[in-house]
C-alpha cells in the first residue's frame, strides 16, 4: 500500500514533467511556429506556465488532491467531467470485453491441458499464440472486414444511437471488444494451460487418482482449484494492458472512452487533459494491481490462514 | 600471487574453446528447428523487401494512377489501389522498411540500456537498486502505448522520436530480466574470486557477469523485437511515427480505414496481413531461440 503510494507519486512527477517540461514552450506548441512571440508570451502567462516549475507542480498536485483536475486548453472547461464520462464509457467496453474473453480463455486453456499433445491442444495453442502476437489494430482490421463488411452482421461504430437499449449498447460494443481482448485471451489461455498441466502432474493429483476418485472429481476438486489461482491474478494485472489497447480500439471504432480522450488530447496538444487522462490510467492500473494482490490472498488458503510453509 | 594468473590461463583457454563449441552446437540445433526455419524465411522475406522494396514493386510506391482510384484487386493491380490511385501491392512491399528499421534500432537501444541497467542494479543492490527499481515501477505502471503517446505528444511525431521512445520504454523491461539473472550469478564463486582478486565493479559487471547472462539477454532481444514491431506499427497507426506520403503499413491502414465502410477493404487488409505475417514470423524465431537457449 505504501509502495503503491510512492509509485503513484513518482508517476505524477513523470506525467507532470512530460506534459510541462518536454514540450518546451506550451504557448508555442499550441500556436505553432508562425505565431508572434508576443501572442505566445501572453498565452503562456494566461496558462500560468511562465511560473517556476516547482510552483506549477505544487498547484497542479494540490488541485488534483482536492479533486480539481485543471482546465482543458481546447475546451476552456474543467477537465473532471470529461474524465469521468470517458472512464465510465471505457469501463463499459472493458466489462463487455472481459466477460467475453475470460471464461472462454480459461475454458480453452483447460481443454488444451486436459488433451496435452493432441490436435485439440495444438490448434488451441496456435490460435492462442497468434492472438498474443497480433496488434489490436491488425486483428481489428480483420474482424471489421469479415464481420462488418463481408458478413455485415456487426456495426462498425461502437457508439450506439442515443437512447438505445442496453442490449443495443452491448451489440455495438462486441466488435471493438474482440480485438481489445484477443491479446489477453492468448495470455490467459496459456497461463490456464500451463497451470493445469503443472497441477495434473503434481503429487496430490496422483494421490487423488490412485485413491480411485473419478476423473471429473479429480479435475474439479484437485486440479482446477490449484491451477486457476495464478490465472486469476494474471487477469487482474492485465487490466493495465487492456487500457493500452483502449487507445487503439476506441479510435478505430469511434468510441468516447479514456483511450480516445488521451489520444485526442495528445493530438491537439491539450496538455492538462493529457496529464489528467494519463494519471487516471495510472491510478486505475495501480488499483487493479492492489485488487489482484488482495484477491490472491483471499483465494489462496495457504495465505489466508496466515501460516507459513 | 603471481602464479595465480599463469595457472589460470590454460584453464580459461579450455573454457573458451568449450564455450565456442557449445555455441556452434546451439547454432546447429537452432538451424535444425522447424519453427526457426519457418519464422526465419518470413522474416528474411520482409528484410529483403525492406532493402529493395522501393525498386522491386510493379509500380513506384508514390505513383498515382488517377484513372483507377479505389480500384479492386485485378491483374493490373494485384492488391488494388488506394484513394489516391496508388498501387497497394507496391506500397506494402516498400512499407516493410520503416517498421523494420524502427523496431530493430529501438530493440537494440533498449537491450543495450536494459542490460546496463540490469547489471548495475543487480550487482550493486542497496539504495541504487531500490531507487531505480521504484522509478521503473512507476514507468511500468502505465501501458506502453500511453507512455509513448505522452512522450511523443510532447516532442512531436517523427521516426527518430518513435525509435528512441520505444527503446527507452523497453530498457527497464529488459533491465528487470537481466537483474534477476545477475542476482543469481553474483553469488557464484567466480564472482567472489574476481572480487578477491581486487577487480573493480565495472570489470566484474562487464567482463565476468555479462558473458554469463548473455543467454537471457539474447532471449530478451528476440522476444522484444516482436513487441517492438507490435508497438511501432501501433504507434504509426496512431500517426505518431513517420508522416505521409512515406509508405508504411500502420500509417496506410489508418489513412484508409475510414474507407472500408464504402467497401474498399483491400486498402487495409493487405497491409494488415503484412504486419500479421511479420509479427508471427518474429515470434516463431523468438520461440525457437528461447527453446534452444533455455535448455
Amino acid at each position: 500500500m505504501g509502495l503503491a503510494l510512492i509509485t503513484l507519486w513518482i508517476l505524477s512527477v513523470i506525467v507532470f514533467l512530460a506534459g510541462q517540461l518536454l514540450p518546451g514552450d506550451p504557448g508555442r506548441a499550441i500556436l505553432g511556429p508562425l505565431a508572434e512571440q508576443r501572442a505566445v508570451t501572453t498565452l503562456d502567462h494566461q496558462l500560468g506556465v511562465d511560473k517556476p516549475l516547482i510552483t506549477q507542480y505544487w498547484n497542479w498536485l494540490t488541485g488534483i488532491l482536492h479533486g480539481d483536475l485543471g482546465t482543458s486548453y481546447t475546451y476552456q472547461q474543467p477537465i473532471r467531467p470529461f474524465i469521468t464520462t470517458a472512464l465510465w464509457n471505457s469501463l463499459k467496453l472493458a466489462a463487455v470485453a472481459f466477460l467475453m474473453c475470460v471464461p472462454l480463455a480459461i475454458l480453452a486453456g483447460v481443454l488444451a491441458a486436459l488433451n496435452v499433445g493432441s490436435w485439440k491442444d495444438r490448434s488451441i495453442s496456435v490460435v492462442g499464440l497468434s492472438a498474443l502476437a497480433l496488434p489490436e489494430f491488425v486483428s481489428g482490421v480483420f474482424l471489421a472486414i469479415i464481420f462488418g463488411i463481408w458478413l455485415n452482421v456487426l456495426p462498425l461504430d461502437a457508439t450506439p444511437p442515443p437512447g438505445a437499449s442496453p442490449a443495443t449498447v452491448v451489440y455495438h460494443l462486441i466488435l471493438p471488444a474482440i480485438p481489445l481482448t484477443l491479446v489477453l485471451f492468448g495470455y490467459i489461455m496459456r497461463m490456464a494451460r500451463a497451470g493445469t498441466v503443472a497441477a495434473l502432474e503434481a503429487d496430490y493429483t496422483r494421490t487423488a487418482v490412485l485413491k480411485g476418485l473419478p476423473r471429473s472429481t479429480v479435475v474439479r476438486r484437485h486440479v482446477l482449484r490449484n491451477s486457476l489461482l495464478p490465472t486469476i491474478t494474471v487477469v487482474a494485472t492485465q487490466v493495465g494492458y487492456l487500457i493500452g489497447g483502449l487507445v487503439v480500439v476506441e479510435n478505430m471504432f469511434h468510441y468516447q472512452g479514456i483511450g480516445a480522450l488521451v489520444f485526442t488530447a495528445a493530438n491537439s496538444k491539450d496538455f492538462p487533459m493529457l496529464e489528467a487522462g494519463v494519471l487516471t490510467i495510472g491510478v486505475v492500473y495501480l488499483l487493479a494491481t492492489l485488487v489482484a494482490d488482495i484477491s490472491y490472498t483471499l483465494l489462496n488458503p495457504r495465505l489466508r490462514l496466515g501460516g507459513a510453509e | 600471487m603471481n602464479a595465480l594468473p599463469a595457472a589460470e590461463a590454460p584453464a580459461a583457454g579450455a573454457i573458451d574453446a568449450g564455450a565456442g563449441q557449445a555455441r556452434r552446437e546451439l547454432l546447429r540445433e537452432l538451424l535444425h528447428s522447424k519453427t526457426f526455419a519457418v519464422g526465419g524465411v518470413i522474416v528474411a522475406f520482409w528484410c529483403f523487401c525492406a532493402i529493395f522494396g522501393y525498386h522491386i514493386g510493379p509500380y513506384g510506391p508514390f505513383d498515382q494512377d488517377l484513372n483507377s482510384v479505389n480500384a479492386a484487386p485485378s491483374s493490373a493491380h494485384w492488391f488494388g489501389t488506394d484513394q489516391l490511385g496508388r498501387d497497394v501491392f507496391s506500397r506494402v512491399i516498400a512499407g516493410a522498411r520503416t517498421v523494420l528499421v524502427v523496431s530493430l534500432v529501438a530493440t537494440l537501444l533498449g537491450t543495450v540500456l536494459g542490460t546496463i541497467l540490469g547489471l548495475v542494479t543487480g550487482y550493486l543492490r542497496g539504495w541504487v537498486d531500490e531507487t531505480i527499481s521504484r522509478f521503473i515501477d512507476a514507468v511500468l505502471s502505465l501501458p506502453l502505448i500511453v507512455t509513448a503517446i505522452l512522450v511523443i505528444a510532447a516532442l512531436g511525431p517523427s521516426n527518430v522520436t518513435l525509435t528512441i521512445t520505444i527503446g527507452l520504454i523497453f530498457a527497464p523491461l529488459i533491465g528487470r530480466t537481466v537483474r534477476t539473472a545477475v542476482i543469481q550469478e553474483r553469488e557464484l564463486d567466480y564472482v567472489t574470486a574476481a572480487r578477491l582478486r581486487g577487480e573493480n565493479g565495472v570489470y566484474i559487471m562487464f567482463a565476468e557477469l555479462l558473458p554469463n547472462v548473455m543467454a537471457p539477454v539474447m532471449v530478451e532481444f528476440t522476444v522484444r523485437l516482436g513487441y517492438a514491431i507490435f508497438t511501432a506499427a501501433t504507434l504509426s497507426f496512431l500517426n505518431f511515427g513517420i508522416q505521409l506520403p512515406t509508405p508504411d503499413w500502420g500509417l496506410d491502414i489508418s489513412q484508409n480505414f475510414s474507407e472500408i465502410t464504402a467497401g474498399y477493404w483491400w486498402e487495409v487488409l493487405f497491409p494488415a496481413a503484412a504486419i500479421a505475417t511479420l509479427v508471427i514470423g518474429i515470434n516463431l524465431v523468438a520461440d525457437a531461440v528461447e527453446g534452444v537457449l533455455d535448455r
